[in-house]
């Protein structure tokens, strides 16, 4: 029995859900596994499928959930030098999709300059956006998944995607052939190969002799034309590997010099995860301020409204939230990625920050309230000068917590192509094929910036639980 | 010479039960009346009715020419006049936690009375001498004893000059040394001309030091 792991989430033409039956999958890396299980074990071996995020593929190999990764991995220097890479079964090329009014302007990434362009995060292609951003100046923008890239093309919220053309190809049948154009002059190529753990060489190089097999009797090749991507590179691809001039190429360790080019990345990471935090707090203040007001001060309806609107925020995910308001409210209004994490986190938090406030207004002695009238306060000025100044105290070390929880929950806001630390250290963890170092990096900014804050809570606490 | 308050036959029912029934009182300038009776008879009620900090079902109170009828009470906006003639001083003092003792007496003349810094500052110190706590002025609420605290909430409630002081149970915190100064600070209140109206359930302390009793049953 062969173990392998892949994405169904992938879909086709790699891995998908077999519609006749959701309980299988289906996809030429579904057959290419297949065909390693039937040559490994002499014609009887069968092979069996292991979900596993795209992402997480290396290291889930790597860990021993599966035997062999092979869900569109593609061969790069860091995989090499880290796990057991197979020989490559595909060669794909890296395309560039535009809307078709910039076909005649833009014809490779050098025109791109200054202008937002969409790819999968951890790739070869996201790389190529890294090296151009630095060279023509071009906004690498990463997603999560394969599918959105293309649809804010559509909607104009990035101007171009690079990405597989297998990958291009299929979201060119799904969104109709006006939808986009794909350029034709590719920017790079790559490969597909199976990924194995580090010590599984032998194994590898079993693997590697079915794949030089299937290519010389003609069923790697009926795979790929069942599923529509064979092409004139494939069969130059097999040629070269059956000549021998694709061996496994020198691997490059990931060295100090690695970490430190990607030092500045992770500045900038760490800088948006804080002004998201710090802008998204600052709203969530002035909206429970209005919320909490409402639920002590206002007439009944204003009272359920503020009511319904906290319970609902609080009680769906964040994550949930997050979707709506960038991809669900894309068809009223386009927001910018960082715009609508700010909103998302803000009102998110801002429900529980009003639930603070409230039960802060309401800690104040109603004798003080009625003192303060009976010398003559109006209710604003109650509020001002007297029931504000003592809520403010009850509720400054809980808000300085959640600062502290806000500031680790931005990373959710990756899902929406916003790069913050957490999804950066990701990227630079696939790039090495390491979590430790990026893993202890991350670690440390996230302290530095939240260890200061929960001191502040702290002593602020002690401060006024003592006197005034 | 009209009296300072007049409570006029005020009856107050929470649901069906009825805490005051047709309560008829009266306080001169000057004079110190006592409000007596065991707990829950209402004279805390009493008191929270003419500050208008609750409402009444019937009849009338009529402070230094101020009335007041029966059903909800009116917005503070319509009740300025009130305050400026009656002051409150709670059984729990309810001084404002987050300023000192000085600053709870200056914070109705800046605001309220819209008096300049200089002057509510020597508001403060003559009422704060007058009533022997000025050395406790820079102390938090929270750092005063009860006697102090009784002490500033006084002054707090003197600053705007009120005519009618109440107050609700003063002896409750109090030690017989405190008693005996509380029972000069009275006299001297009654003295420039105040009324006083004084609800508490020590009968000994109320024949010491009012010049009339008026005791409630249930």
């Amino acid at each position: 029995m062969l173990v392998w792991g892949g994405d169904a989430e992938g879909g086709a033409p790699f891995v998908e859900a077999d519609p006749a039956n959701p309980s299988r999958v289906r996809g030429f890396d579904v057959e290419v596994a297949e065909r390693i299980a039937l040559g490994l074990g002499g014609g009887r071996r069968s092979a069996r499928f292991v979900q596993v995020q795209w992402s997480s593929i290396d290291q889930s190999v790597e860990r021993g959930d599966f035997d062999i990764g092979l869900s569109g991995v593609e061969d790069t220097p860091t995989r090499r030098a880290r796990h057991a890479v197979t020989l490559p079964y595909f060669e794909f090329r890296e395309v560039l999709a535009v809307r078709p009014a910039d076909r005649d302007r833009i014809h490779a990434l050098a025109d791109l300059r200054g202008r937002r362009v969409a790819t999968l995060g951890a790739t070869i292609a996201y790389d190529l956006l890294l090296a151009a951003r630095d060279s023509t100046g071009v906004v690498a923008v990463s997603y999560d998944d394969d599918v959105h890239p293309y649809t804010d093309l559509v909607s104009g919220r990035v101007d171009a995607v690079l990405l597989d053309h297998i990958i291009a190809h299929r979201a060119l049948r799904r969104l109709g052939d006006q939808a986009f154009v794909i350029l034709p002059q590719a920017v790079a190529a790559g490969h597909y190969v199976g990924v194995l753990a580090h010590s599984d060489s032998a194994l590898r190089d079993s693997v590697d002799a079915v794949l030089r097999e299937a290519m010389r009797d003609g069923s790697l090749e009926q795979i790929l034309r069942r599923w529509d991507v064979w092409d004139p590179s494939q069969a130059d691809l097999f040629e070269r590997v059956l000549r021998g001039g694709v061996a496994n190429q020198t691997p490059r360790a990931a060295g100090a010099a690695q970490v430190i080019a990607y030092l500045p990345s992770l500045a900038r990471a760490a800088g948006v995860t804080l002004s998201a935090s710090v802008l998204s707090m600052a709203l969530a203040v002035i909206v429970a301020l209005v919320l909490a007001s409402a639920r002590v001060y206002g007439p009944r309806w204003l009272r359920l409204s503020a009511t319904v609107y906290i319970e609902v925020v609080r009680g769906t995910p964040l994550l949930l939230q997050l979707f709506v308001i960038y991809y669900g409210l894309s068809g009223v209004v386009r927001l910018p990625a960082f715009l609508a994490a700010v909103l998302a986190l803000g009102l998110n938090y801002a429900a529980y920050e009003a639930e603070i406030y409230r039960g802060a207004l309401q800690a104040v002695p109603r004798a003080q309230l009625e003192a303060a009238r009976t010398l003559g306060f109006s209710e604003m000025q109650i509020l001002r000068l007297i029931r504000g100044p003592q809520a403010l105290r009850y509720a400054l070390a809980p808000m300085t917590n959640d600062f502290v929880a806000l500031l680790k929950d931005s990373a959710l806001v990756s899902v929406i192509t916003v790069v913050e630390l957490t999804k950066q250290t990701a990227i630079f963890a696939t790039n090495v094929g390491s979590w430790v170092i990026p893993g202890v990096l991350c670690a440390i900014v996230y302290l530095a910036l939240s260890l200061p804050l929960a001191r502040l809570a702290r002593g602020l606490e002690r401060r006024w639980g003592a006197a005034g | 010479m009209s009296a300072l308050l007049t409570i006029d036959r005020v009856h107050v029912r929470y649901d069906a039960r009825e805490v005051l029934r047709g309560l008829s009182l009266e306080v001169a300038r000057g004079e110190i009346v006592a409000l007596m009776g065991p707990s829950g008879v209402g004279k805390s009620t009493a008191l929270r009715a003419v500050a208008a900090l609750q409402p009444f079902d019937e009849g009338r109170i009529v402070v230094d020419g101020f009335s007041l009828g029966p059903g909800p009470v009116p917005p503070e906006s319509r009740l300025v006049p009130l305050r400026r003639r009656v002051g409150f001083v709670f059984q729990a003092h309810a001084l404002f936690e987050h300023l000192s003792a000085f600053d709870n007496v200056t914070l109705a003349l800046r605001h309220v009375l819209r008096k300049t810094r200089t002057e509510a500052d020597a508001t403060a110190t003559r009422l704060l001498e007058a009533l022997d706590v000025a050395f406790r002025a820079d102390a938090w609420p929270r750092q005063l004893s009860g006697g102090e605290a009784q002490r500033v909430a006084i002054a707090r409630a003197l600053a705007p000059d009120p005519h009618l002081l109440l107050m609700d149970e003063p002896t409750a915190a109090l030690d017989p040394a405190r008693r005996a100064t509380l029972s000069a600070t009275l006299r001297q209140l009654s003295g420039q001309g105040r009324g006083l109206l004084i609800a508490t359930h020590d009968a000994e302390f109320a024949r010491a030091n009012a010049d009339r009793v008026i005791t409630l049953s249930t």
